[in-house]
């Protein structure tokens, strides 16, 4: 199967004089973990927002399983099959942590127009919550409400969210940002048994993370493509040593 | 998000366990009329029916204003809409129940649906301004309904007959009737919030960006609750005719609209059973107060602003601090 | 604030002219009024629902200040410091604790406080409508054209609207005050970690607002009854205005002021004309008022719907 899961083509975004995304064409093909990395400013959190329908493009169009998605509003993107994770943790608050991922569930559990019956008393939505809450390693915690979550429990959270909704692709923002080194550990061991079983585009600064799980990785710098391809490939060019990845690796 | 007075409380409240302050309210309201026949006159009564059905629109009101972080400022366009249906349709012969509430409820859901689709695209003080505006248009458009009173209003001729029977005339009848109707009103609010449907709403509060990259269209959920609140307050507005036996433009003014938020906040947003007492003590001091001076809202303007300055989460979260105050010792 | 035209309502030039003036003094006085509340909005995120019994109390204190005074000049300058002492002493005593709180918060109290002035004027100065007479100067009619008469007051303050526009313009483009309020319109909270102070900002920035309020209601005294509301339906309008125009925004209130003004009058002038031309002379004297009474409002809604934040909003999106 040749036909790449998500494809990007010629996007390009501009806030005004800035031009945030340059041309940029990517493609992630099925169950491959596909990272993209750059410095701070580079609009790697800009392109996630473009294919997840949070921000509109300029121009270039973006295709998932073969379709043109993008005119298609944000809601219907998650609806046919892709999740994202937010850099700056994204969840509900007031709700308890499995309250958070029981509405990922919902969401693709039958309609959610129901006015009867108690959500929260539904196994169906229960059950796939807690697992994949035990999945991130937050089962104990699953009562607690989200917003007094410790900071690596929230990312941990965002991962759950998203994996909650069986998604066909997972754009992954900087799931280690600001986590310890524990948890990191954690995150790359969840994300290294899903490989296989989602398509991936992770966005991350942790380079070792990147090395151990990347099957192609991207190089973004000023809203271009730099290079991209086979990690030991992009780990070797000269223009990314210079550019990036002399100021990151050890 | 930022402490204020419009914070949703979490339960058990009052100090109390959950669903003891409901059962308390009704019980309360369920025996009103004993009472009353003691101290003598329908004047209790008539005060708890008018308690009661602000109660029903509050508790709508509060389906948006506390579980959807919707700042509706036009409510009371509503509870003019299912007045006047009553009162329209009664000038024309047609003076029976089970007409005049469907179409009171229709209307009001047509009207809460189609100036929704237009209000929803907004967000912030964008929308309060423009649920306001289309309040306002409904309050011209009736003051300028001349066969039907204009500015003046309209007198129903008498209460709506149910199914033929004239049950609505009796005072105490009636007084159950409106129970019933707030005690429904509560217990599929409170249905509606704890379901897959209120949750969504409940989570577009929170953080509609993250529900709707869940997958969830939050527009079509906002809408709907809309025109569930809507009809609700058009409900509220057939049984006002109902008691009254007047319908007027004054029903829709803004000011109204404005009553009916403080009546919410005065509970405790996010309650269901705060709007009962919100409304409650809201026209429970109007009547106490403009009783012992006519200029009542000299003191009761800075009643509001004090309450807004101090007691956040409304009288409840006022009374449950004072509870575990005492409690503490 | 509107002109009803005498006898029949037909439709000439003078009488389109007369509107036309007309619409444009609603706009300056919408605009003095939607000018202090979208400043208020746009700097402090604060939804003064009391800016219309601001524009009330300093007709009333005009009234009251002429009773003992006599003169018009006198009275509008007294006024207006009241005014703005009036309106400092609320930002100090009760609205700058309220401004992290949620916009109902905001909502509640300056409805509380809307409640207590209307009631209060009426405490203090009965509820039978005041007037406030016009200085002589300016108490006559100019002839514009011939046959065509308009009130010297009204050109007065048409002019001392501009004027004021003219002010705050010089006020906003080119002072440093000015400066610091449009960057606080924009991002307050970046021009309080400049080290701004930015309390003081926000004080002098309410209590200019609620002068302006003020000013408006003495200018418009000698022509309306001075009674207690009088500030309901213009404070609904005032918002209608800085919802349009944009929140924030001098530019946005200047434009919509003058549009809402032109609307709002000209539709009751001549709805009940020009729907004549679309429907028979007795349905369009029913329907014209009322929907001449509505046209702002579907304004408001069509530009909501085209532009979720009016027209010219200041805070970047």
């Amino acid at each position: 199967m040749d036909e790449p899961v998500l494809r990007l083509q010629k996007l390009r975004k501009s806030f005004g004089a800035l031009v945030v995304t340059d041309d940029v064409t990517f493609d992630l093909m099925l169950c491959e973990l596909h990272a993209v990395i750059g410095p701070n400013g580079a609009g790697k959190t800009t392109l996630i927002n473009q294919i997840s329908g949070l921000v509109a493009p300029d121009s270039g169009s973006i295709l998932f399983g073969g379709r043109d998605i993008t005119g298609l509003p944000a809601h219907a993107r998650a609806a046919a099959g892709l999740a994202r994770s937010f850099q700056v943790s994204s969840i509900l608050p007031g709700f308890s942590a499995l309250e958070n991922v029981a509405l990922a569930v919902q969401s693709r559990c039958g309609s959610s127009f129901r006015v009867l019956g108690r959500a929260a008393a539904e196994d169906a939505l229960n059950g796939p919550a807690m697992a994949a809450l035990a999945d991130v390693g937050l089962g104990e915690r699953a009562h607690v409400p989200a917003g007094e979550l410790a900071h690596g429990e929230k990312r941990a959270l965002e991962l759950a969210i998203a994996l909650a909704m069986r998604p066909k692709v997972l754009l992954l923002d900087e799931p280690m940002a600001g986590t310890g080194r524990e948890e990191t550990a954690r995150l790359v061991e969840l994300l290294r048994r899903l490989k296989g079983r989602f398509s991936v585009v992770l966005v991350e600064h942790d380079m070792t993370a990147v090395f151990a799980l990347a099957d192609r990785i991207s190089v973004l710098l000023y809203g271009r493509i730099l290079a991209s391809g086979a990690p030991a490939a992009v780990r070797a060019d000269p223009q990314v040593v210079a550019a990036y990845l002399g100021d990151e690796m050890e | 998000m930022p402490a204020s007075l419009a914070a949703s409380l979490p339960r058990p409240r009052g100090g109390l366990p959950a669903g003891m302050l409901p059962a308390g309210i009704f019980l309360v309201l369920a025996l009103l009329p004993l009472v009353g026949s003691f101290t003598g006159g329908s004047y209790l009564m008539s005060l708890g029916s008018r308690v009661m059905i602000f109660a029903i629109a509050a508790t709508a009101l509060d389906l948006l204003i506390g579980f959807s972080a919707l700042i509706s400022f036009g409510h009371a366009a509503f509870i003019g809409l299912g007045a006047y249906s009553v009162g329209i349709l009664s000038a024309y012969g047609i003076t029976d129940a089970l007409v005049s509430l469907p179409v009171a409820l229709a209307v009001s859901a047509a009207f809460a649906f189609l100036t929704g689709m237009v209000c929803l695209r907004t967000t912030g003080v964008y929308f309060i301004m423009i649920t306001l505006a289309f309040g306002q248009m409904a309050f011209f458009t009736a003051s300028s309904l001349a066969p039907f009173g204009g500015d003046d209003g309209l007198i129903v001729a008498a209460r709506n007959t149910l199914a033929g029977f004239p049950l609505l005339r009796n005072d105490r009848t009636f007084y159950y009737v409106v129970l019933f109707c707030l005690l429904a009103t509560y217990l599929f609010c409170r249905a509606l919030v704890a379901s897959r449907f209120g949750r969504v709403v409940r989570g577009a509060k929170e953080n509609p960006v993250r529900v709707a990259t869940i997958g969830f269209d939050v527009y079509r959920f906002q809408l709907a609750i809309y025109v569930v609140a809507g009809a609700l307050a058009g409900l509220a507005g057939f049984l006002l005719a109902n008691a009254t036996e007047f319908v007027s433009p004054a029903y829709m003014s803004w000011q109204r609209s404005g009553e009916l938020i403080v009546m919410v906040l005065l509970g405790g947003l996010g309650s269901l059973d705060g709007a009962i007492i919100g409304a409650a003590a809201y026209l429970l001091t109007e009547e106490w107060l403009s009783g012992v001076t006519e200029h009542w809202k000299v003191i009761f303007g800075p009643m509001l602003v004090l309450i807004v300055l101090f007691a956040r989460g409304g009288l409840i979260g006022l009374a449950s601090a004072v509870v575990r105050r005492f409690i503490r010792g | 604030m509107r002109l009803r035209p005498a006898g029949g309502s037909l439709m000439s030039t003078s009488l389109l002219v007369v509107q036309i003036l007309n619409g444009l003094q609603l706009g300056v006085l919408l605009f003095l009024i939607a000018a202090g509340l979208t400043l208020v909005f746009g700097v402090m995120d604060f939804i003064n629902l009391a800016h219309g019994v601001q524009y009330m109390l300093g007709a009333y204190l005009a009234v009251a200040i002429y009773a003992l005074t006599d003169g018009f000049l006198a009275a509008l300058v007294l006024a207006l410091a009241a005014m703005l002492a009036f309106g400092l002493l609320l930002e100090f005593a009760v609205f700058r604790h309220l401004y992290d709180r949620d916009h109902l918060d905001h909502v509640i109290a300056t409805f509380g406080i809307i409640l207590f002035l209307n009631q209060g004027v009426k405490l203090v100065w009965g509820a039978a409508p005041l007037s406030l007479p016009m200085p002589e100067l300016f108490s006559g009619s100019v002839k514009l054209a011939d046959g065509l008469l308009y009130p010297v007051w009204r050109l007065v303050v048409i002019a001392s609207g501009l004027a004021v526009a003219a002010l705050l313009y010089w006020l906003v483009a080119h002072t440093r005050i000015g400066m610091l309020v449009r960057a606080g319109a924009t991002n307050a909270a970046m021009v309080s970690a400049l080290g701004v102070n930015i309390r003081r900002l926000f004080m002098i920035v309410f209590g200019f607002g609620a002068m302006l309020a003020g000013f408006a209601g003495i200018m418009i005294a000698p022509i309306l009854s001075v009674e207690p509301g009088m500030g309901d339906t213009v404070l609904i309008l005032a918002f209608v205005v800085i919802v349009i125009g944009g929140i924030g925004s001098i530019r946005g209130a200047f434009v919509a002021a003058l549009l809402i003004g032109l609307v709002d009058t000209l539709g009751r002038s001549f709805s009940v004309d020009i729907l004549r031309l679309v429907m028979g002379p007795s349905p369009a004297r029913t329907v014209g008022p009322a929907i001449a009474s509505m046209l702002i409002y579907l304004l408001m809604a069509v530009v909501l719907y085209i532009r979720p934040t009016g027209l010219f909003p200041a805070k970047g999106r």
